[in-house]
């Protein structure tokens, strides 16, 4: 349609915004007001099977979940670089598919390395 | 932005949120009645015809329970939470074209809120925000069996981030554009991406069921072994916004598939059904109409995938947390790199032979 | 004032807002939310500037992902009250120091740095979009582009030696 991109096409975002967050704080205000609301000392506790509580969940967790994460922001940054290069693919012709190769390959044999160094084992 | 196509575009948006809405309530509904009907049982059938008030009845229990928070936990970020979750669920409709446009005293407007140039990349940025919802609540419950959801849940989210946007990019080598209306009409007559990317299309469609937390890949909130995922100490329509918001986002998701690889609006016959439309009706009320059928086509696409969704739960057992990880990280994404590559060497080999022999 | 000024005042207001509340948060863990609304703001300083792509690289990225990391190493980590020791008057006065100097350092630097000009009327709005930016990258610098993939590479290597498992080591 239109091949001008302007920034004022934003601004049916921020109705909708509206929208959303007022249907949010209006159905948490009502369930709020409307439930009953009993408290007592075992209920307060957390849930947990019905067994005694020890401690809290405030705990140190498996450093996995961290490499995970790391090696996704790493990740997400190349695909991030990919999307400019995508659009570009027909214009850019054999040389840029070149180029993406290249880095794909990089990419890669550290993803190889990753795999090799059991990074992403779960079993263990 | 003049003021009488902002104004179309609010009520588009006002009609598209009421219709989200109500989609994801009678998910719930029919999510059940395909239960029932695929373990040969009846599902809800006892409120109103057919159970077909089940969906308010459900809503009203919800809304009159306990809206109970823990001691232990941290109040505000144990109520933004769920609010967090829905708002990002409820946000992503904003760049999906429903329709193709309405034309309204001289003007023609797109039945979509936004036509960005980014398009399928603010829906990688809302869902990706998606995942703060499940972790903020998880951890604020001062639970260990809603940390263990939550830290599962956000990895499994982030790691099937990775693969989802990497099949992404082999049909943007196509088409060249990141705006969906785009990626639509270069869709029509049947041309639709389905065709060209099979194996992109079970890479996305394998990372969205990832992405709603849904069965096969529903360990975050497994009933076996984590009691009730991270939302284990929620209650009241807080629980509800949870569930709510996965069912948004199963519809929404079904949308973003059917838009990027079924066509969007598109639907065999159209240019003669539109040259009928616009010859009985004149120029702007057939316009209209004609529009109307392609959103009609659009929203069965997308209702098409949200019973793909129940089909599958209800069909699948669940991976285990390894399996899930290594499907994600070993299998998807290598595959996902494979087909850039193929997709490459077609659109730069095959495409220049096909054409030549064609013409 | 015309109404995009308006709106970058108020833009501006809320990023300066919640940076400061990233600062001034008791918990940790608002203060990682509040640099997520720092973000978004940024974002909308972006779509102000009709660079549409960098603002959802900036949300995908930094919001989505950094983000994300940031609360995983937050929210994870054995945060209790009783281990405050690191807030000795030394350590305070060592991060004054450090901060002073950053902020000399980059109060000189915005002194001498030139504002590029531009023409208003031969100015091309669609500067900004993902087409513009890819042929950049991939014709003019491309060489900074390739140079970035051996940057993971380095990347992953390290954040493979630093989550090296050591004995004894309680989590689940």
């Amino acid at each position: 349609m239109n091949t001008t991109y302007l920034p004022s096409d934003f601004l049916p975002i921020v109705v909708q915004f509206g929208l959303a967050a007022g249907f949010i704080v209006l159905t948490m205000i009502v369930t709020h007001r409307i439930g009953p609301s009993r408290k007592s000392k075992m209920k307060d506790d957390p849930f947990e099977c019905g067994i005694e509580v020890k401690g809290d969940a405030r705990t140190p967790i498996s450093v996995k979940y961290f490499l995970v994460a790391i090696l996704f922001v790493l990740f997400d940054v190349e695909v991030i670089f990919m999307y400019p290069w995508a659009v570009n693919f027909q214009n850019l012709g054999m040389l840029g598919f070149i180029e993406m190769l290249v880095f794909m390959a990089l990419l890669l044999s550290g993803f190889y390395y990753i795999i090799r160094k059991g990074v992403l084992e779960w079993e263990q | 932005m003049e003021l009488t196509e902002f104004v179309i575009k609010s009520l588009v948006i006002l009609v598209i949120f009421g219709l989200t809405l109500l989609i994801a309530m009678y998910s719930t509904y029919g999510e059940r009645k395909v239960a029932g009907f695929i373990q040969d049982r009846l599902g809800p059938n006892r409120a109103g015809p057919f159970g077909i008030l089940q969906p308010l009845a459900d809503a009203g229990k919800m809304f009159f329970k306990e809206d109970f928070i823990p001691a232990q936990a941290n109040k505000w970020l144990f109520i933004a939470g769920p609010c967090l979750a829905m708002l990002t669920a409820l946000m992503t409709s904003a760049v999906i074209p429903f329709g193709d446009s309405i034309r309204y005293d001289g003007l023609e407007v797109a039945v979509q809120a936004v036509e960005a140039n980014i398009g399928i990349l603010y829906v990688f940025g809302i869902v990706s925000l998606g995942v703060y919802g499940v972790m903020v609540g998880g951890w604020a419950s001062n639970n260990k069996f809603s940390l263990l959801g939550a830290i599962r849940a956000a990895s499994q989210n982030i790691s099937y981030e990775i693969s989802m946007g990497l099949s992404i990019v082999a049909i943007l080598m196509m088409t060249g554009s990141l705006s969906i209306r785009e990626i639509i009409e270069q869709q029509h007559g049947g041309n639709w991406n389905i065709w060209y990317q099979p194996l992109g299309f079970i890479i996305f469609i394998t990372c969205a069921f990832a992405e709603c937390n849904r069965t096969p890949f529903d360990l975050p909130e497994c009933e076996t072994e984590l009691v009730g995922g991270y939302h284990t100490e929620y209650s009241s329509m807080k629980l509800g916004f949870y569930l709510f918001a996965e069912y948004i986002n199963m519809f929404i998701s079904s949308a973003v598939i059917s838009a990027l690889y079924f066509g969007g609006y598109n639907y065999p016959g159209m240019d003669w059904v539109y040259a009928q439309l616009t010859s009985a009706f004149g120029d702007v009320a057939g316009h209209n109409v004609a529009t109307l059928i392609g959103t009609a086509a659009f929203f069965a696409k997308a209702l098409f995938f949200v019973f793909f969704y129940m089909w599958v739960r209800w069909t699948l057992p669940r991976f285990r947390y390894d399996q899930l990880m290594n499907l994600g990280w070993k299998n998807l994404i290598p595959l996902a790199i494979l087909n850039i590559v193929i997709t490459g060497t077609g659109v730069l080999f095959l495409k220049p032979i096909i054409t030549a022999l064609l013409n | 004032m015309s109404p995009t000024l308006s709106l970058f005042y108020f833009l501006s207001f809320l990023t300066v807002l919640s940076a400061l509340m990233v600062v001034f948060a008791r918990s940790p863990i608002h203060s990682v939310l509040y640099l997520i609304l720092t973000f978004f703001c940024l974002s909308g300083h972006y779509i102000l500037l009709n660079a549409q792509f960098l603002a959802a690289v900036n949300i995908i990225v930094y919001a989505g992902a950094i983000m994300v990391l940031f609360l995983f190493v937050i929210m994870f980590l054995n945060m209790k009250k009783e281990d405050e020791e690191s807030k000795t008057n030394l350590t305070k006065v060592a991060a004054v120091i450090v901060a002073g100097t950053l902020g000399v350092i980059l109060v000189g630097a915005f002194r001498k740095s030139q504002v590029g000009t531009y023409n208003p009327y031969a100015h091309d709005s669609q500067v900004g979009m993902v087409e513009s930016l890819g042929h950049m990258l991939f014709r003019e610098y491309l060489l900074p582009f390739e140079l970035i993939s051996i940057l993971f590479l380095v990347a992953m290597t390290g954040a493979i030696m630093l989550g090296k498992r050591e004995v004894g080591e309680r989590h689940f």
